[in-house]
């Protein structure tokens, strides 16, 4: 409907003469062709998006409606219900704010480390870039595995304490990459040379020419990371026993994959307990899901820049 | 894909330096003026290097217990030498052969069947003209790649759950009754797949279509000239065009075709579908943590990482050789 809507407006805005010429143009195997093109996308786009409004109607719905089978795309017998239990969950509350945590931290100690480590690999004369950058590489193509990297969080004394969900992953040889070829492509040498002149130090060049020409390719990667530590549970499942330090992912795999009970639910009934725990999985999904989906607009342009950036040629 | 771009330097101080025996000792001048020079840039690479070197290489150092038995007592390099017998373990261990077949089987099925989408996504974004329109498809399917695997799996499992998902209702209405997509072993691998394409298939078409907006356009004039339609047009200029984008996709695919994530499999794992959820990565995280056998997943995990990186050195030269198209 509403595409619709929007494809009428938009032939409108067109000036009328380039429309009519381009349509005479056009054979009939192609008009044909045409509308094969969008009956597809229009269905790749449903396919997408329908699950998720589904998931965001049924949050919204009355236990009974949603274990009933009643809800499709629209809230049947709206209620807030599976919000209120979603959020009033400590478990949930306290994933939460670790998440938060171990985004804005991981995110801001692996930005320093990345922009730390490339834009000296990016500087043509420096001495030894050449091997330092295949060694980086390299562990792109080989690691040591799950277990030697699990006994290096053990002999360091991490285990179980917020770092494990910082340090192991905090670099990321692809981040490192695209920020190289970034400060290779658009920091001009002229403005080093300039500022050589007027006798900077590497440091300050850095510091106050490089970096504020860099903000594009920092927000990128900054992005980039924010969303991984956002998403991550597979850190946490290993390294993390005690429950206070569990980050949203692994309290949700607990809760909506492993069905885990939480707790004050004991006074309802059997039946009802049940599938009020049904409605708050898609009242969960929900709430995780929207900060992500909120800064995903602005994510995805930059995304795209980071992917392109990231591939140079291929 | 990647390129760290040695040459220009090195060739332009080759043209001045004059060959000859005193080669050495420039190229130990030239090491010192660097650290004279950039001593400030080598202090901030410590860190990350570091970063590097304890995260990275020492996990590769302690792989070493894969060729002992290892005991917390006496630590990764003081316990006894057992030569390969915790990969004989392995290979004799009647798990072997279902392990590789399921980690094979479900690799290769990703990545043929998801490799094409994007490219049709993409390829057929292209063709449209409205704006919003293309925006539209562009934003959506674009989305899920940022929503957690967590999430996306639990979606699934809604979805799909006999008793209230939105399957159930479907097959039913269809008079196939209920069928346990979840319980069921031989849905598995399907499960995992369209999941797959579902959350990815936006993301990775972003790809083809910077290679699709970089063609000359010089190329669509001659195709109009010779009276290409638009679908002849796709198959003469656009397809040749991302074809080197899309041979290196296909083999970074390839060549990480057993390094498949533990992630997504471990999550869609239940007691029900093991037989074939269970592969390498998801048995090593269970040997090695749940049972404690550390040597034992390490070795396994060395086997699995060590095919990877045959699997990838073959498929990239292959590709080079052929199509001229590789990774460096």
């Amino acid at each position: 409907m509403n595409d619709k809507a929007e494809r009428v407006r938009n032939t409108k805005r067109r000036p009328r003469g380039v429309r009519r010429a381009t349509q005479i143009k056009d054979p009939m195997v192609d008009r044909v062709f045409m509308v094969g093109v969008y009956v597809l996308l229009s269905t790749f786009l449903l396919i997408v998006l329908l699950p998720l409004v589904y998931i965001v109607a049924s949050s919204f719905s009355s236990p009974l409606a949603v274990s009933s089978g009643r809800v499709t795309f629209w809230p049947v017998d709206f209620t807030l219900e599976g919000y209120q239990r979603a959020l009033g969950d400590s478990q949930i509350l306290s994933g939460f704010v670790n998440s938060l945590i171990y985004t804005t931290a991981g995110t801001t100690i692996s930005l320093a480390l990345t922009v730390a480590v490339a834009y000296p690999l990016s500087r043509r004369d420096l001495w030894g870039r050449g091997p330092v950058s295949l060694a980086i590489i390299f562990t792109m193509l080989f690691a040591g595995g799950i277990i030697p990297t699990y006994l290096v969080v053990q002999q360091l004394g991490i285990l179980d304490t917020r770092w494990a969900m910082l340090l192991p992953q905090a670099v990321g040889v692809w981040q490192v990459i695209i920020a190289i070829v970034f400060f290779r492509s658009s920091i001009p040498e002229e403005l080093y040379e300039a500022a050589q002149l007027d006798g900077a130090s590497d440091l300050r060049f850095l510091w106050s020419t490089v970096l504020p020409l860099s903000k594009p390719l920092l927000a990128v990667i900054a992005l980039m990371y924010a969303i991984f530590q956002w998403n991550s549970y597979f850190d946490a499942l290993l390294y993390l026993r005690d429950p206070d330090l569990y980050p949203l992912q692994l309290v949700l795999r607990n809760v909506l994959i492993l069905n885990q009970a939480t707790p004050g639910m004991d006074a309802t009934a059997q039946i009802e307990r049940q599938q009020l725990a049904d409605l708050m999985k898609y009242s969960l999904i929900v709430v995780s899901t929207v900060p992500i989906m909120i800064v995903y607009p602005f994510v995805a342009r930059y995304f795209n820049k980071g992917i392109m950036l990231g591939a140079v040629k291929g | 894909m990647v390129i760290i771009d040695d040459a220009p330097a090195d060739q332009s101080t080759r043209a001045i330096v004059a060959p000859g025996p005193r080669r050495s000792s420039r190229g130990v001048r030239a090491m010192s003026r660097s650290f004279r020079r950039h001593w400030q840039l080598y202090l901030l690479m410590i860190v990350p290097l570091a970063y590097f070197a304890i995260f990275k290489y020492v996990p590769m150092a302690n792989a070493i217990i894969a060729f002992k038995d290892y005991n917390v007592v006496d630590g990764v390099w003081g316990s006894p030498w057992v030569g390969f017998e915790q990969f004989e373990r392995f290979f004799t261990n009647p798990v072997f052969w279902t392990l590789l077949k399921n980690t094979f089987l479900l690799s290769a099925y990703v990545v043929l069947v998801s490799f094409p989408f994007p490219i049709i996504l993409a390829l057929a974004l292209n063709e449209v003209r409205l704006r919003f329109f293309q925006r539209t498809v562009q934003m959506v399917t674009y989305a899920p790649y940022f929503i957690s695997t967590v999430v996306v799996i639990s979606m699934t499992i809604l979805f799909l759950s006999p008793k209230l998902g939105l399957m159930g209702h479907v097959t039913s209405f269809f008079g196939l009754g209920s069928i346990d997509f979840l319980g069921d072993p031989d849905y598995f691998r399907h499960i995992y797949v369209i999941s797959d394409i579902w959350q990815t298939m936006g993301y990775s078409a972003v790809i083809y279509m910077a290679a699709l907006s970089s063609i000359d356009p010089s190329l669509y004039e001659a195709a109009k000239v010779d009276g290409a339609n638009r679908f002849q047009k796709i198959l003469a200029v656009d397809l040749p065009g991302i074809m080197p984008t899309a041979m290196t996709v296909l083999i970074l695919a390839v060549g990480n075709v057993m390094a498949i994530g533990f992630e997504k499999a471990f999550l869609l794992q239940n007691s029900l579908n093991l037989s074939q959820s269970e592969i390498i990565p998801t048995y090593v995280y269970k040997v090695g943590l749940l049972n404690a056998d550390f040597s034992q997943a390490a070795a396994i995990g060395l086997f699995n990482g060590g095919i990877n990186l045959v699997l990838l050195l073959v498929v990239h030269y292959t590709s080079k050789r052929l199509t001229g198209t590789g990774l460096w």
